[in-house]
């Protein structure tokens, strides 16, 4: 018996395109083909998007650059940039501006092509002065520091991270879209170079080329769009730093706060969620944000992930798509958690279906822990 | 609108480590210390700011070993947290990357780094031993 609250605003449809490599496409093109696949689903038009909402990795001016590329001229565009949280964020103002009745159809959309176009991971994160003499390597010695002082607290191990690693990797299997379609050996996660201790390659996610989009609209709209819907029942937003030396606690993040608003404005407890869909830059983020999100107590994330609670049969299923580990990371993730958790409630996950998953958590994260994002979906007896 | 008794943070800073000062501000009402330098008390947007010099003791609060291919080192990166309360990104040398633990008590110096200077830290008793036991 849920509690949930009744959204007022749907999810209409939620596509990807272009997961792993995809040589040829520029970030607005693989980003475009989401859209449209997106809009399909729906049987809305890209003239009918008076709300544009996206951040490309290194375009400041996306919401201009990508509105002229549609062809389209939105009444709104927003292009708040918290990381790879930002698609989050871009839910909740989408959510309120259709609720104000601002727009009436919301377009959020990502795309990058930077492992077959750029080389390598995009970063906008600028060092300062008071970082550049010790040349921490950004982004992963910041999860690394965490991480370290996460084992030094509560006795995290090895153990416990290659056991995140193991479930992304068992899900992905069950996922013809992700990229490492291949179940993680212990001895081969052990084996792996280290890049900064003590996160091993094996523990930050892939560098992919991909693209996703959402498309919302007003729950009344949502019954005369053609593909099933999910529902936005609450959202959370919460940021306590920017520079990892500057986290007020390196065990626990914001994601504590922006949990709570998101549960608060659905009118659910951890105990309702279905399954989570959450950012997994680096294994240890799993860990700390099913702690910081109340699925399990702070510094017991370790022992939770490591009973099988998160992987393909498991109590509660994190990251069914493979997630930024093995499915796809195409240098920001977020968007890829809202549109996995719209496929599994509205029952279009295929053979890594939950079923009868009705509560969804999807969680952004973006900086260095900086930014935490919380998204409650609902499938249809949210309604 | 006098500009000369403003406080510049990066300037002053870097401008006392030429000195061979490690400063760090605090707010002379609230009296409490905060790091990276600012133009105003974070939080409470306090400007009555001054610098002190810190007693560049502090403790390991986290550490990662930076793994290079050879023939590049090893190196690692920590946050310290001052003796005064602030935690800043750093690097202790003087021991093995993989040596440097939580916990551990660590006391600044200042180096050269590019035209300018940078704080690092050492272990205290390898600090201590290095100056002759002079604390």
């Amino acid at each position: 018996m849920n509690r949930a609250s009744r959204g007022t605003t749907a999810i209409v449809g939620a596509a990807t395109f272009g997961i792993g490599e995809a040589p040829g496409f520029t970030s607005p093109d693989l980003a475009a083909r989401a859209a449209v696949a997106a809009l399909d689903q729906a049987g809305l038009t890209l003239a009918q998007v008076d709300g544009l909402f996206i951040a490309f990795p290194n375009d400041f001016l996306s919401g201009l650059s990508f509105a002229e590329y549609l062809g389209i001229q939105p009444k709104l565009t927003n292009n708040n940039r918290t990381g790879g949280s930002a698609f989050l964020t871009h839910l909740a103002a989408a959510a309120r501006a259709l609720e104000a009745g601002e727009i009436d159809v919301a377009l959020i959309a990502y795309g990058s092509n930077q492992r077959t176009g750029a080389g390598g991971l995009l970063s906008a994160a600028n060092p300062n002065i008071y970082e550049l003499p010790y040349k921490p390597r950004l982004p992963v010695s910041a999860y690394a520091l965490a991480a370290s002082r996460h084992m030094h607290q509560f006795g995290t191990t090895r153990d416990h991270l290659f056991s995140v690693a193991k479930s992304a990797h068992d899900w992905a299997v069950l996922n013809p879209e992700a990229f490492r379609r291949k179940a993680l050996n212990r001895d081969d996660y052990f084996a792996s170079r280290m890049v900064s201790d003590p996160l091993s390659v094996l523990d930050c996610c892939l560098v992919t080329d991909g693209a996703a989009a959402v498309v919302l609209v007003r729950k009344d709209r949502a019954k005369d769009c053609k593909g099933a819907a999910s529902y936005v029942l609450g959202w959370g937003e919460a940021t306590d730093h920017y520079q990892i030396a500057q986290m007020p606690d390196l065990t626990t993040s914001a994601a504590k706060h922006s949990g709570a608003r998101a549960y608060a404005q659905a009118g659910v407890a951890p105990s309702d969620v279905d399954i989570v869909q959450l950012y997994d830059a680096f294994t240890i983020n799993t860990i700390m944000f099913l702690e910081d999100l109340g699925f399990c107590k702070k510094g017991e994330g370790g022992d939770f992930v490591a009973s099988g609670a998160i992987g393909p049969g498991g109590s509660l299923p994190v990251n069914t798509n493979g997630g930024g580990l093995a499915c796809v990371h195409p240098g920001m993730y977020g968007l890829f958690t809202i549109v996995e958790a719209h496929r599994q409630l509205t029952g279009a996950a295929g053979a890594r279906q939950v079923s009868g998953a009705e509560i969804a958590v999807a969680h952004g994260n973006g900086g260095f822990l900086s930014s935490q994002v919380t998204a409650i979906l609902g499938g249809s007896s949210t309604a | 609108m006098t500009l000369s008794n403003d406080i510049h943070p990066d300037q002053e800073f870097l401008a006392f480590l030429a000195e061979g000062k490690f400063k760090i501000q605090r707010s002379r009402s609230s009296g409490a210390f905060f790091f990276y330098p600012r133009v105003l008390e974070p939080g409470t947007g306090k400007t009555d700011l001054e610098w002190i010099e810190a007693s560049g003791l502090g403790t390991v609060y986290a550490t990662t070993v930076v793994r290079e291919r050879p023939p590049k080192s090893n190196y690692n990166v920590v946050i310290i947290a001052l003796d005064e309360g602030p935690h800043m990104l750093s690097r202790v040398e003087g021991l093995q990357p993989e040596e440097v633990t939580i916990g551990l008590r660590v006391k600044a110096e200042i180096i050269p780094f590019d035209d300018k200077h940078a704080v690092i830290f050492r272990a205290q008793e390898h600090a201590v031993a290095e100056k002759g036991g002079q604390q």
